[in-house]
């Protein structure tokens, strides 16, 4: 969607087609065309939730009920005007969202989409079992738009409106996407856990994606009652829910335009199988299902991506958009603290009756590298996570600048002022370099959603753009900075990791063994990197069990043997230690 | 409401819970194993069902049909799958479980069912052919994908479920029915008529229960697939193949929901499409055990059933209401008491 010319040709051309349509097309086409919008719409927020965000929906139906009921029912009954009623609609959905949001999306992924199918089947019975609602039959009369006095009622000049909020919806999502909450959605695909270390509050942003689809889903729902000026429970059961959400999934639920495609195609798709497949069998039915049935569990096992990467495969590639020169963010607050950086007090970490870290306790000291070594299964991954709040404490306390960050989310222990990467590698597949390290400078902007759907934070967006940028020239990438982070070699892609961390501006940077599966030369490029920062003036813990790679770059090395600190001291004195050297080679000697 | 209503109320709170039990945990064991959502289970029952009562008017075309295309597809995989790994030799033998025996299966059944066979035959017959569908299902659209996130085998689960709907509706028409009663008798016990009928289905259900759990315990296939659910890449180190943990798991749960389809025959009308209602009370039962605790999901059933017989009797409009709703207080709870929040992919 971003800056390319053909894209706008294309999208000039997508609007022209448009415009002529309900001037030339017979009405049948006309009426098809503005239900693809309308599901189009819908499919929008699906495409966010289940594509980008990594959760979904068989409820979104349900939430066009709640918009085009809200409508029906204050229009006809109490004589509100539409435009009214939309804000009422969103509203009241909103807050469903919200709520329901709230009760599963803390829980593991597949709670959502089962408390989606259990609530749209409730609205679904309730819609139709509610008297004022008018029961089974539904709604009628509900009166037509109008802007200022002119109703929109005939289908061809309803069109154009319903296109036009279409369009407007795939602009915003669009620039959604492409902005700083944005980067924290795409980040939730992978879990929690990535997007938390770089101070993304990850159930929060969950719901808010959620609330948007919904909030998407009831506009259509309200522009559906006015244009078929009645309603009726049947568009907003469970299957339809279903329906919307093969729409996204068909037409690729990693783009925007997989939303218009898919919702394109099952609607022709649906019209012609209507009309073929009962003749075929030779009674009448329900038939497409089995089709759509079987295409989509074609699709998922061989095309997972859905239409649109066939199609943005066949249109030219699009130059990425070059990183502007702009002043640099805001520095975090970097104040000095007397005493050591970071304080591990008498940390325990238990897991039922296996002791993980036994009370272990040591400190950073500001501007050193220390690392943190031991066998495999000493605890120090573990260790590691107490500090970066992946892991709660069993016991004791972490300590940092002065504050106990012990057991806190690491969403907060980022905003303190605590950078990470991850022992494996966390990158989002087709993400690119520049994105990913822009994702670190999170804490650094504040754009929410609104004003990033309505590119109202072009200004901070091209600040973010060229700290990454200068984030991946400190680590030397930038001949790899617009290309898929996924793409790059193991050795590259622990480099992202560290651009990624430096740019939340870090006091503490914790890298969890960022040499392990690097080749030689990849270990010495990392070894300069890091000398490199610790010059900077740094401070950086380094969980290692690399021995080679450790004492070549730490100041003082922390030892752990079965969860407790065996040694602690410069480097030349560890290697000379005689307990270590025993945990270390300890079978063998004897 | 008085003492007798109250009663029959229970009864039937408790003979529908029974069946929604046994649901369910068809339901938390595929999900253990294969981490798939089997949101299609209830076109099983739905299945189990329709083909006794087409059994009754001697009629088996459309399931016999329908084992037959799938055996000739799952067929085509497993060749495609032997030649691509270059096992060509194991090839017949492959051929002759995924082809043949599904193709003899749905040979006898149309055969057999135009002889009109007695009841208890056909209730044999009925399950044996609905069973067969599980494996087969499996093979054909989870097993590709096994590996997926547990989104994608669920999204993949409802396109089934789309497609079984469909299909149902094809083959046994639009038309509900309901299979004859297994026994007429009744007896009073303190003043309350227990139908017989009842008595049977909670008697099999927990039957089948117990029977489960032996399996589960007691032989080495029921620990294999147990080893599986608590982790399937130790299981597989262990040489129990993902695969033969899977098409086990997916005969066992088909075999469970036919039978309570031809449990709930008698009781209710059944249509091609009534299955997914029936089953998501199942779900909202085993989501009360977290999807993984068998003895929250059979006791949070037969919850479902009574609330929902009582709130059929205050209520009845509002009865489906009732129950799905019923779902947010449990997963609310169920969010306050779990605190590990991070995706499963």
């Amino acid at each position: 969607m971003s800056g390319g010319s053909w894209t706008r040709y294309a999208f000039v051309a997508f609007v022209a087609v448009l415009v002529a349509v309900p001037a030339v097309a017979p009405a049948f086409w006309v009426t098809l065309g503005n239900y693809i919008g309308l599901y189009s719409i819908v499919a929008l927020g699906l495409v966010l939730l289940t594509g980008v965000a990594g959760q979904t929906s068989f409820g979104q139906a349900a939430f066009v009920g709640i918009g085009a009921y809200t409508t029906a029912w204050l229009t006809t009954s109490l004589g509100y005007t539409p435009w009214i009623t939309l804000a009422i609609g969103l509203a009241v959905t909103a807050a469903v969202a919200l709520a329901l949001g709230a009760i599963t999306l803390r829980m593991k992924g597949h709670y959502l989409p089962l408390a989606t199918i259990a609530w749209g089947i409730s609205l679904y019975f309730l819609f139709g079992n509610l008297d004022f609602l008018g029961g089974h039959t539904g709604l009628t009369s509900i009166p037509p738009l109008a802007i200022g006095s002119f109703e929109l009622k005939a289908e061809r000049a309803l069109f154009l409106f319903v296109w036009a909020i279409a369009l407007a919806a795939l602009w915003a999502t669009a620039n959604l996407l492409d902005s700083r909450p944005g980067r924290a959605i795409r980040a939730l695909r992978g879990g929690f856990e990535m997007a938390e270390a770089f101070g993304v509050d990850g159930a929060r942003m969950k719901t808010v994606v959620f609330v948007y689809a919904a909030l998407l889903a009831c506009v259509s729902g309200w522009l559906y009652a006015h244009l078929q000026r009645f309603v009726n429970p049947t568009p907003f059961s469970i299957n339809m829910g279903i329906e919307y959400l093969f729409m996204a999934v068909v037409g690729g639920a990693g783009s925007v335009w997989g939303a218009v495609v898919g919702a394109t195609l099952i609607t022709l798709l649906k019209q012609v199988l209507q009309d073929i497949l009962p003749g075929l069998l030779g009674r009448s039915g329900n038939f497409e299902m089995i089709v759509f049935g079987v295409l989509l569990v074609v699709l998922l096992q061989r095309a997972r991506e859905g239409v649109w990467p066939w199609i943005a495969r066949l249109l030219p590639r699009s130059a990425p958009r070059p990183v502007p020169d702009a002043p640099p963010l805001k520095a975090r607050h970097h104040a000095e603290h007397p005493g050591p950086l970071l304080e591990v007090r008498a940390a325990r970490k238990a897991f039922g009756g296996l002791v993980a870290v036994n009370d272990l306790t040591f400190d950073i000291r500001a501007g050193e590298i220390l690392g943190l070594i031991g066998p495999n299964g000493a605890g120090k991954s573990t260790t590691f996570a107490l500090i970066s709040g992946a892991l709660p404490l069993t016991t004791g306390d972490v300590v940092f600048r002065g504050r106990s960050i012990g057991s806190r989310p690491p969403y907060e222990i980022a905003r303190r002022g605590i950078g990470r990467t991850f022992q494996h590698v966390k990158l989002i597949p087709g993400m690119s370099v520049l994105d990913h390290v822009a994702l670190g400078a999170y804490l650094r902007g504040t754009t929410g959603v609104a004003r990033a759907a309505l590119k109202l934070d072009r200004q901070e967006e091209a600040r973010t753009r060229a700290e990454a940028a200068r984030q991946i020239a400190r680590c030397g990438l930038t001949a790899h900075t617009f290309e898929s982070a996924g793409s790059l070699a193991l050795g590259q892609q622990r480099i992202v990791e560290i651009a990624r961390a430096l740019a939340c501006d870090p006091t503490l940077l914790l890298l969890d063994e960022p040499a392990a599966g690097l080749r030689y030369l990849e270990k010495q490029q990392l070894a300069a990197l890091l000398r490199g920062l610790k010059a900077e003036g740094m401070t950086i813990l380094l969980v290692e069990h690399d021995m080679d790679f450790v004492m070549g770059i730490t100041d003082r090395l922390v030892v752990m043997d079965f969860g407790e600190k065996l040694a602690e001291g410069l480097p030349a004195e560890i290697q000379r230690n005689p307990r270590v050297r025993e945990a270390y080679l300890g079978g063998v000697a004897e | 409401m008085d003492l007798p209503i109250v009663a029959l109320l229970a009864q039937d709170g408790i003979t529908n819970g029974a069946i929604y039990a046994l649901l369910a945990l068809a339901l938390v064991l595929v999900f253990a194993v294969t981490r798939v959502i089997w949101v299609p289970s209830g076109e099983f029952l739905a299945y189990g069902t329709l083909t006794l009562a087409g059994l009754q008017l001697g009629k088996a075309s459309g399931i016999a049909g329908l084992l037959a295309g799938m055996a000739v597809v799952a067929g085509a995989m497993e060749a495609w799958r032997s030649i691509g790994d270059g096992e060509a030799r194991r090839l017949p033998a492959r051929l002759a479980l995924w082809t043949g025996l599904p193709l003899a299966i749905a040979a006898a059944l149309y055969f057999i069912a135009p002889l009109q066979p007695p009841f208890f035959v056909q209730i044999l017959l009925a399950l044996t052919a609905v069973t067969a569908l599980g494996p087969l299902l499996y093979r054909i659209a989870f097993q590709p994908v096994a590996e997926a996130s547990v989104l994608v085998l669920l999204i993949v689960a409802v396109a089934v479920h789309f497609a079984l709907v469909g299909l149902g509706l094809w083959f046994f028409g639009a038309e509900g029915s309901r299979t004859p009663p297994f026994t007429s008798a009744s007896f009073e016990l303190g003043g309350v008529t227990v139908s017989g009928q009842s008595v049977l289905v909670v008697a099999t259900s927990i039957a089948l229960i117990f029977a489960l759990a032996l399996f589960f315990n007691r032989t080495l296939y029921g620990r294999a697939l147990r080893a599986t659910a608590v982790n399937r890449v130790g299981a597989r180190l262990a040489g129990i193949s993902p695969g033969f943990a899977g098409t086990l798991t997916f005969t066992l749960g088909a075999l469970m929901c036919a039978f309570c389809g031809v449990l709930i025959g008698p009781i209710t009308t059944v249509y091609y499409d009534s299955g997914f209602l029936i089953s998501l009370k199942g779900f909202v039962g085993a989501i009360f055990g977290g999807l993984v605790t068998y003895p929250a999901a059979a006791a949070g059933s037969l919850l479902v059933g009574v609330l929902e017989s009582f709130s059929s009797f205050w209520a009845s409009a509002f009865k489906e209401v009732i129950v799905f709703t019923l779902i947010i207080p449990v997963l609310l709870w169920l969010s306050l008491t779990t605190q590990h929040h991070e995706e499963d992919e």
